[in-house]
């Protein structure tokens, strides 16, 4: 009896397990040919233009908003929303020409206003913007950011619809590259007045926002109303959370996406021999190295030893063993490729190794350091695989060539911040640098007094001397030869370890066309095309 | 029975509250914060975002704050995701879980009392020890190599199935597979123990003495006691199975809730975190009680007089 209830009772559970299931998962159309998917790694943790930080909230900003400037495929500055723009002699005033005819993604007119407001929104600090800092030459700006004035004085104005002034405290060439960052996009009054719904904001880019399933998809469909939308040829961009690198090939294997965020190091053999054509590997604005903490012993007051480490170190073995290719070896701070800068590679680095390896030597036991007493190191970093291997590899290098005994200290993230933060219980510890702009300065702050991410703890009145005369000159060749100037002194102090640069890295389907390599790894939609074979037509 | 069962519902709010406290200070107790990054905040931002979630407050403060948003049923905002309550985002990703997770449920169910149940009908033969070898290696391979394994041969070989993703029938069958698999084994391994205890009882031989069909002995009457143990074990298991899991989410691609857990926690979104734990303690509260129904049902013996 209880048996006939029980087998209906199964049955109509069954049945209406199978109905939700239907119900939970909206059917979805098949792919259509004009759609671009691209592997976005970490889920955007916000898609407001002023606030998001990370590096996937700013490849779906750049297709859903415009600067005044823009960066061409190739990575070069070229006018956007402004079609041109004139620099006052003294270089402390830069006045835009907006197109005529703007409009923002719901038809609206978007006026050299709207521009001028993205601009105060972002030095508010009532908005929080992490990127409030790096808009510090605009006049006012650093006053508003510190609260000491409201962020109407900002010197931004809008003397008509088409016309936008800039005034600058000082002389400043990167501003025009700075203002194509997403953090400097117009904001329309409506965002303005009242805080949006996640996905429900105006933009002005080549693309709007259709749709934003978090950690699912987000969806971005051609935006008619931009000004250059004729050019545009792809009518849907998706942008897809992949976090798993090793997920995320076999997703672009499988045909599921046609741009990888990245691809795993450990696959690197296996991808150049069968998707060789596909990989595209390019130098990116970053820097991984090692900081050492001058503040408390073993490094404090030590630049020979310093020094004598960051020589025991042979880049080439990790760059090609342990990152399998996918990088390229630093033994300085600035990243080939930054404009208006040269490398300033110290001259050891060109020694064959094993003269590299005596000058080593020599450094270490002019620190004091023996075979019987040797140097006794902590080697922090944060949890991953990738740093582990590193280390271990940089802790053999050391014991090696100079019989140094290093502890490896595993940490999690934010106790790893924390302390390399604070600076008290660390010695050697992983480090990395992104730009936010491809300008040397960026990386050269790092290492100033004040600088809040200084986890040396490097203070050297020389230096701050050289970047203060950088800041004060417009002439871009002398800004150039005191940036310039200021790395290789710092390098010559060892306060930090270089040990590779960063390399963008991504698998691009043969279909995509337009696709172009830049060191700042900016890719929009909009410069995209999407070959249609005569038996898939677009 | 109904008592029993209010008194049942009535002990989950002090557990849920107690589950709350503890996560609440553990997770304050953890170093570093929410908007400790790579990239350091200008100390003045910092101050501007602390006091927009009121981490300037005294934590017995921030702690009062949140039990009075509970008791609302409002989680609060989510820490990491600008813009979004963790209610919502809780909302959005709960149903993919369950979806993958009772897809997950049914077939490790299913395939785990059959083969259990086969394995032990044929107690000590070859099937049995070759089931029970299949259950050890389900048990012992986690998902995180069983599901690239289920790509490589569905999605990339056969090209059956999506390698990731999610919107289709289709993209629920990996997933579902890879998390059933170690719950298939440990069902297997369950259900052939007590069914093995169960068919050597007297009972079962007075039923084959009286010359009933082995059909009839196995289904009607041994699996329902035989499955006791299985049901126990069931409650937990849906729960965890339910809410997701992060390995299995990260590899598809899933928008589920596995990953907030650890990702809240790594994080240091609070908040979600708070939520999450909330959340899959009720879903462990919920099936261990219907547990407690159903083995009622099955088994007079522990009916609530």
């Amino acid at each position: 009896m209880a048996t006939g209830h029980d087998r209906r009772v199964s049955g109509s559970v069954a049945v209406s397990c199978l109905a939700a299931l239907l119900l939970w998962i909206p059917a979805i159309a098949a792919t259509l040919p004009t759609t671009l998917r691209i592997g976005n790694g970490n889920e955007p943790e916000s898609l407001d233009p002023q606030r998001a930080t990370g590096v996937s909230a700013g490849n779906v900003l750049r297709d859903l908003y415009e600067g005044l400037t823009g960066i061409s495929p190739t990575g070069e500055l070229i006018p956007a929303a402004a079609e041109s723009w004139r620099l006052r002699e003294d270089g402390l005033e830069i006045t835009f020409r907006l197109r005529a005819g703007l409009r923002w993604s719901n038809g609206d007119a978007l006026t050299a206003r709207d521009f001028a407001a993205g601009l105060r929104r972002v030095v508010d600090p009532a908005t929080a913007s992490g990127y409030a800092r790096m808009f510090g030459v605009i006049a006012g700006a650093t006053a508003i950011a510190e609260g000491r004035q409201p962020a109407s004085m900002l010197g931004v104005e809008a003397p008509d619809d088409q016309t936008l002034v800039i005034r600058l405290d000082r002389p400043a060439p990167q501003l025009l590259a700075l203002l194509a960052h997403p953090a400097a996009s117009p904001v329309h009054r409506l965002d303005l007045a009242a805080a949006t719904k996640p996905g429900g904001r105006i933009g002005n880019g080549a693309y709007r926002l259709q749709r934003w399933v978090v950690q699912s998809q987000l969806e971005l469909v051609r935006n008619p109303a931009y000004w250059n939308d004729a050019r545009t040829t792809i009518d849907r961009v998706v942008y897809l959370p992949t976090e798993d690198l090793n997920s995320e090939l076999k997703r672009y294997r499988a045909d599921e996406l046609d741009v990888t965020t990245s691809v795993p190091a450990t696959q690197a053999a296996w991808i150049r021999a069968n998707l060789g054509a596909e990989l595209h590997v390019a130098t990116y604005l970053g820097s991984y190295f090692y900081g050492l903490n001058v503040t408390q012993a073993p490094f404090k007051g030590q630049p020979g030893l310093r020094r004598a480490l960051s020589m025991a170190i042979d880049r080439e073995v990790i760059v090609n063993k342990v990152l399998n290719g996918l990088a390229a070896p630093a033994w300085s701070f600035v990243p080939p490729g930054t404009r208006d800068y040269t490398p300033q590679v110290p001259a050891w680095a060109a020694w064959p190794r094993q003269r590299q390896l005596i000058e080593a030597r020599r450094l270490y036991a002019a620190a004091g350091y023996t075979e019987a007493r040797p140097l006794e190191v902590e080697l922090r970093y944060n949890t991953s695989d990738d740093h582990k291997r590193i280390a271990v590899v940089v802790a053999a290098m050391w014991k090696q060539a100079l019989g140094v005994r290093v502890r490896l200290v595993n940490e999690e993230w934010k106790v790893f911040l924390q302390n390399r933060k604070l600076r008290r219980v660390t010695q050697a510890f992983r480090n990395t640098w992104i730009a936010d702009a491809n300008d040397a300065m960026d990386f050269a702050a790092l290492l100033t007094r004040d600088h809040p991410r200084n986890d040396s703890g490097y203070d050297n009145p020389a230096y701050e001397q050289w970047l203060a005369a950088a800041t004060s000159v417009a002439q871009p060749l002398a800004r150039r030869s005191a940036l310039q100037a200021a790395e290789r002194a710092m390098l010559d102090d060892a306060p930090i370890v270089p040990i590779y640069f960063y390399a963008s890295k991504h698998l691009v389907k043969p279909r995509v066309r337009g696709w172009h390599d830049n060191i700042l790894d900016w890719h929009y939609s909009k410069d995209l095309r999407l070959n249609c074979a005569p038996s898939a037509p677009c | 029975m109904l008592n029993h069962a209010w008194r049942r519902l009535l002990t989950a709010v002090p557990t849920l509250l107690v589950l709350v406290t503890v996560t609440f200070f553990l997770m304050r107790a953890a170093p570093g914060g929410p908007f400790d990054v790579e990239r350091v905040l200008p100390p003045e931002i910092e101050a501007t975002l602390a006091a927009e979630f009121h981490l300037d407050e005294p934590l017995w403060r921030q702690y009062g704050r949140y039990l009075v948003g509970l008791a609302r049923g409002d989680l609060g905002p989510s820490f990491q995701y600008e813009g979004f309550r963790v209610s919502e985002l809780i909302a959005k990703g709960a149903p993919v879980s369950a979806i993958v997770g009772f897809s997950a449920l049914l077939l490790a169910l299913s395939a785990g009392v059959g083969l259990g149940a086969v394995a032990a009908i044929h107690r000590g033969s070859a099937i049995d020890r070759g089931v029970m070898l299949l259950a050890l290696a389900g048990l012992s391979i986690p998902p995180y190599v069983t599901a690239p394994l289920l790509i490589l041969l569905f999605a990339l070989g056969l090209a059956w199935l999506p390698a990731g993703g999610w919107g289709t029938v289709s993209s629920v069958i990996l997933p579902a597979i890879a998390l059933a698999l170690p719950q298939v084994a440990a069902i297997a391994r369950l259900t052939r123990g007590s069914l093995a205890d169960v068919l050597a009882a007297p009972y079962i031989r007075t039923a084959r003495a009286k010359g009933l069909p082995e059909r009839v002995i196995v289904l009607r009457h041994a699996l329902k006691p035989g499955l006791l143990p299985v049901l126990s074990y069931l409650g937990p298991a849906a729960a965890g199975l339910m809410t997701g899991s992060v390995v299995v989410e990260q590899i598809f691609g899933i928008p589920g809730i596995g990953r907030y857990f650890v990702q809240g926690a790594l994080n240091r979104d609070y908040t979600l975190v708070l939520g999450v734990v909330l959340f899959y303690g009720a879903v462990v509260i919920a099936f261990n009680f219907l547990v407690d129904l159903a083995y009622g049902a099955l088994d007079p013996r522990v009916r609530p007089t």
